[in-house]
């Protein structure tokens, strides 16, 4: 089936004599064979959104369908690749074309020659349905990948292979009760835009530790659940994406780069596999696919990239893996959208976007979720999605930012005014918020006990006290409080500084453990409370505030992971033997 | 065989409707010629049926429906390229207009350029010597980084681009060094003063100038930065050069842009600016880089001037969102007598830490380089505190924060545009700042380097 181009306006092409193609499938244009999908259809000419360059393009040239929507392959070599938004694998179109990005470049995403060695599971004669594992490969030293029954096939397995084979290969046929004999090679495709199914869906509870300490013991987010990091140009939002995708503990990280900076992902590229998960020991680019639209790459496959993302995680997800997706940034995603929206002449929303801007964005961030997969042995999985929104000039009034706020339930908002103040990870604690607390709180008190919680409680009052009294020390200065209020600014500045910031280029401060934060922060609060008591017996304030066993605290978050709990316990022992002294020495010592 | 078309249909300039054609393409490069004989190109920018839309690079004026020619050539616009570009002055469509002959071409390439594989980027982190500390200090610039100077109008940035040219120098290394330099929009006055500073210190030779006047026509102006990017690729990547480039000013790029997509009737986004600027930028800025297994670079210092200092204003929203990070310039600074202005709190490096530490500048920059960034705001904070309350109010510790950020204005950030400092004297003046402060507040410091680099009472 093809038809011929009529118009071509940048990404926009219009073709005619295509009647038979359906909406959403893939075309190739022109003698380059640029890829395409289907936007619209009028009559048999079709709006056509090119994933390339149309330099050069022009009325009269070709238009073949390939009759399938925009899929993705699914299979063993995924992980520790790069791909563009289309699923192109990166390295392999360095290989081919050089250092830039050329146009038409053909390059199947899972290689076709490399062989992996497929270990059977299901035995002929096994009843299988769609989801059951047929065999597994060690498809990296960290992650067993698991080949299933894809979706609509089930019945009696006739044949499993084992041993060496190529992902094209037949590994088990399966036989349906019609009788018809169904090859499963090594990988399958799904179409991007539609979520891979799953049996059931549950409720998040059981948080997602990402060793960051105001969103671990602050705003804490579940597995399976979604949050949005908004914030201005130069606020961090890269550098807290990185510390997710590097600290998480989830079994595989989507990082997609959706319009941002190139050398930013050559940073991921270089870094992670440098970088060694704390949990196994691991190269962290083991278990990381990266998905790459730069800002220079064309903007149509900027709006796929997204999808390309999401559909992987599921995938895996379907393995019963926790996948956190990281999407940097969202809002080049919505521009993109945006973009394509103005081509094809439709009516816009607010500022410029498509008025279908935020049930997009509502559909994205609805794939996320924890789910018990497909198959018969009830395994979990979980997606968890993290959106990056750039709201233009810092202001989250923009439509974007609102549309994503109203559908994530985590809100980590970066502030320019703390990453002037070099506060890092610049994340507000007063505007941030997560829905999560509730549902994750019995897990905290299940391995800590109750302190946990209430020290977050009393940390974010004391936080919220400290911005009121601020108003008033504007007003009328620091001596018009009196010695509990200087207090509480006092501990408020010590959780500020030595909880909150925290170093991502520095190896001890990168990734605190739960305990860690645990301790940490009972160690900034234990000297609240030893100094209110102090102060109610009389203690000289200025002297409470100045005692040497300060300079330790704001130093402990650097303490080594094996011999963090010894150190603190000694600091808290200084801090008491010199409270005592204070008290000790009155008023006016 | 090329066609000639007298079938213009409509000009409201910039845009130009031809009809009646056959085999135009998107994107393609486009000649008129007028009754007299005079040449202007114009680029496809839509097609549909037999119907063109073209976008004129120069002005309307002169040209008529009956009987000005068009032919289109077959290929997007290109730029000749050689190494003899160097020492010479081209206009904003890559022409020679110093009189001298036409260009040997070694190559021909798209302006347009084509995105880098992220896959096949360096990561930039070659720390260079500006010489300038709030740079090398605080917002260090490495090689292959795009590193844009936010300014207003009446402030010196071009004082300070100037200085930054003629001073970076990588440390310990004597590789061949170009400075590509696109004056897009600006007057000639500004212009001949980068130019004079190039002929001044001999950088002349090793500069090529691509310029486009404040009265050149405006959308020659959108393909200045991409024709001046195009010869930066092929002296880094092919010649092995490490080049800098300097562009300004973006808000005249940007302008042009919104005219044009005006013309076209496009929706419009933020403040009348199409909604593809960001995409546009982009293409432009990312074609700064190092690439892997290359030994050229092209590191990128656009210019532009913030209408009414506004830093959310599209234009350095976009580019501060694109670039890796900015110096941003302050009025408040240049009005108290500092030179140069550079506001350090905003002001901000992404790539410094990759640039610093250990054998590339000191082991103690980055401790030290956070430490006076908190400092120096904390410091403002009670100098703020104490107009409204007077200095009575602060604590002994402000007191000393708001000195602190005095001096560090005074000595640290004003350094005149002559002064050239070594990257360990600009951290030797650090500390000699730090010690100012309470020794029990350098908190972002490890104790060891304050041991060994804290000069010692005496």
């Amino acid at each position: 089936m093809s038809g011929t181009i009529t118009k071509v306006s940048g990404p926009l092409v219009v073709a005619e004599g295509l009647a038979d193609a359906n909406v959403s499938d893939v075309v190739r244009v022109g003698s380059q064979r640029l890829i395409g999908e289907i936007l619209n259809m009028t009559g048999d000419s079709a709006s056509i959104q090119v994933y390339e360059e149309t330099s050069g393009l022009g009325p009269g040239a070709v238009v073949e369908t390939t009759g399938m929507p925009m899929s993705v392959e699914l299979g063993p070599g995924m992980l520790d690749n790069i791909y563009d938004g289309i699923q192109r694998p990166l390295p392999e179109m360095r290989a081919l074309t050089g250092d830039c990005i050329t146009r038409g470049t053909d390059v199947a995403p899972l290689n076709r020659e490399k062989k992996w060695d497929f270990v059977p599971v299901a035995k002929p004669g096994d009843q299988v349905i769609p989801g059951d594992v047929l065999g597994t490969v060690q498809e990296t030293s960290a992650i067993l990948h698991k080949i299933m029954v894809p979706y609509g096939v089930e019945g009696e397995v006739l044949s499993v292979a084992s041993g060496e084979h190529v992902v094209t290969d037949v590994i088990a046929t399966v036989k349906d009760k019609k009788g018809k004999i169904h090859e499963l090679p090594m990988f399958q495709r799904w179409p991007v835009r539609i979520a891979r199914p799953y049996t059931r869906k549950y409720v998040p509870s059981r948080p997602m530790n990402s060793g960051q300490r105001i969103i671990d013991t602050l705003f804490p987010i579940a597995k399976g659940g979604t949050a949005a990091v908004p914030g201005p140009f130069g606020s961090g939002k890269t550098v807290v994406q990185h510390q997710l995708a590097k600290w998480s503990d989830v079994d595989i990280v989507i990082y997609i780069g959706c319009g941002e900076r190139g050398n930013e992902m050559t940073d991921v590229l270089m870094e992670f596999p440098e970088l060694k998960d704390p949990r196994n020991g691991e190269p962290l680019m083991k278990r990381t696919v990266l998905i790459a639209n730069t800002s220079d790459m064309p903007v149509a496959a900027r709006e796929a990239s997204i999808y390309t993302g999401i559909t992987i995680a599921e995938y895996f997800r379907d393995m019963g893996y926790d996948v956190a997706v990281l999407a940097d940034s969202t809002s080049r995603w919505a521009e993109a959208l945006r973009e394509m929206s103005g081509r094809l002449e439709e009516m816009p929303g607010e500022e410029g976007y498509p008025a279908y801007l935020a049930s997009r964005l509502a559909q994205f961030y609805e794939r996320a979720g924890v789910v018990e997969c497909l198959g018969a042995d009830d395994r979990q999985g979980s997606v968890t999605a993290i959106g990056a929104v750039s709201p233009p000039g810092g202001d989250i009034s923009e439509p974007v930012s609102q549309a994503t706020m109203r559908i994530v339930k985590v809100f980590w908002a970066l502030d320019s005014s703390l990453a002037y103040a070099r506060h890092f990870p610049a994340i507000n604690w007063l505007t941030s918020y997560s829905l999560y607390l509730d549902t994750l709180a019995p897990w905290y008190t299940k391995e800590f006990g109750e302190g946990y919680m209430k020290n977050r409680t009393k940390a974010m009052h004391i936080l919220q006290e400290e911005s009121e009294l601020q108003e008033i020390v504007r007003l009328v200065g620091q001596d018009a409080l009196s010695p509990a209020d200087r207090l509480t600014m006092e501990t408020a500045k010590s959780i500020r500084e030595d909880f909150l910031q925290q170093n991502a280029f520095v190896d001890e401060d990168a990734y605190s453990s739960y305990l860690k934060q645990y301790k940490l922060m009972d160690l900034v609060l234990r000297f609240d409370s030893l100094c209110r008591d102090a102060l109610q017996k009389g203690a000289n304030m200025e002297k409470l505030f100045t005692i040497p066993a300060r300079e330790r605290v704001g130093r402990a978050k650097m303490a080594d992971v094996k011999v963090f709990e010894k150190d603190y316990a000694e600091i808290e022992a200084q801090m008491k033997r010199e409270i005592e002294e204070v008290i000790a020495g009155g008023e006016d010592a | 065989m090329i066609k000639e078309y007298k079938t213009i249909r409509e000009i409201a300039s910039p845009l130009m409707i031809v009809e009646h054609v056959e085999g135009v393409t998107y994107d393609e490069l486009g000649e008129i010629e007028l009754p007299s004989g005079q040449k202007r190109r114009c680029k496809v920018l839509e097609v549909e049926g037999d119907r063109a839309v073209v976008q004129l690079f120069e002005s309307a004026q002169g040209i008529n429906l009956a009987e000005s020619k068009v032919r289109f050539l077959g290929h997007p616009q290109q730029l000749a390229v050689s190494e003899d570009m160097l020492g010479r002055v081209f206009n904003g469509m890559g022409e020679p207009i110093d009189g001298g002959p036409a260009i040997l071409a070694d190559a021909h390439k798209d302006i347009n350029g084509l995105p880098m594989n992220p896959a096949a980027r360096a990561y930039p982190a070659e720390f260079i010597q500006t010489g300038v500390s709030t740079i090398d200090g605080l917002n260090t610039l490495v090689r292959g980084q795009k590193l844009p100077i936010f300014s207003g109008s009446g402030l010196p940035h071009a004082a300070l681009a100037a200085q930054i040219a003629r001073q970076a120098k990588v440390l310990g290394d004597n590789e061949t060094f170009a400075v590509v330099f696109a004056a897009i929009g600006i007057t000639f006055e500004e212009s001949e003063y980068f130019i004079n500073d190039f002929r001044r210190t001999g950088a002349i030779d090793r500069t090529v100038v691509f310029s486009n006047l404040a009265n050149d026509p405006a959308v020659e102006r959108i393909a200045t930065p991409r024709v001046a990017l195009t010869a930066a690729e092929y002296l880094a990547f092919e010649k092995g050069m490490q080049v800098l480039v300097i562009m300004t000013d973006i808000t005249n790029y940007a302008e042009a842009l919104r005219e044009v997509s005006a013309a076209k009737k496009e929706v419009p986004g933020r403040r009348g600016y199409p909604g593809y600027l960001y995409t546009d930028l982009a293409t432009l800025y990312e074609r700064a880089g190092r690439r892997q297994g290359k030994k050229g670079s092209i590191t990128m210092i656009p210019i532009l001037t913030m209408p009414e200092d506004d830093k959310t204003h599209p234009i350095p929203d976009l580019t501060g969102y694109i670039t890796e990070g900015q110096i941003i310039l302050s009025r408040e600074l240049h009005r108290k007598g500092i030179v140069p202005p550079v506001d350090v709190l905003p002001s901000l490096s992404r790539l410094k830490d990759k640039g610093i530490g250990v054998g590339k500048t000191r082991e103690d920059h980055a401790g030290t380089m956070n430490q006076l960034f908190a400092a120096y705001s904390r410091g403002k904070d009670a100098k703020e505190l104490m107009t409204i309350l007077g200095e009575a109010a602060l604590s002994e510790d402000d007191k000393l924060f708001a000195k602190f950020a005095d001096e560090f204005e005074r000595r640290y950030v004003s350094q005149g545009n002559t002064t050239n400092r070594s990257i360990i004297e600009t951290l030797d003046l650090g500390w000699e700042l730090l010690k100012i402060l309470p020794r029990r507040e350098l908190k972002r410091i490890k104790p060891e380097m304050i041991e060994k680099y804290l000069p010692k009472e005496d």
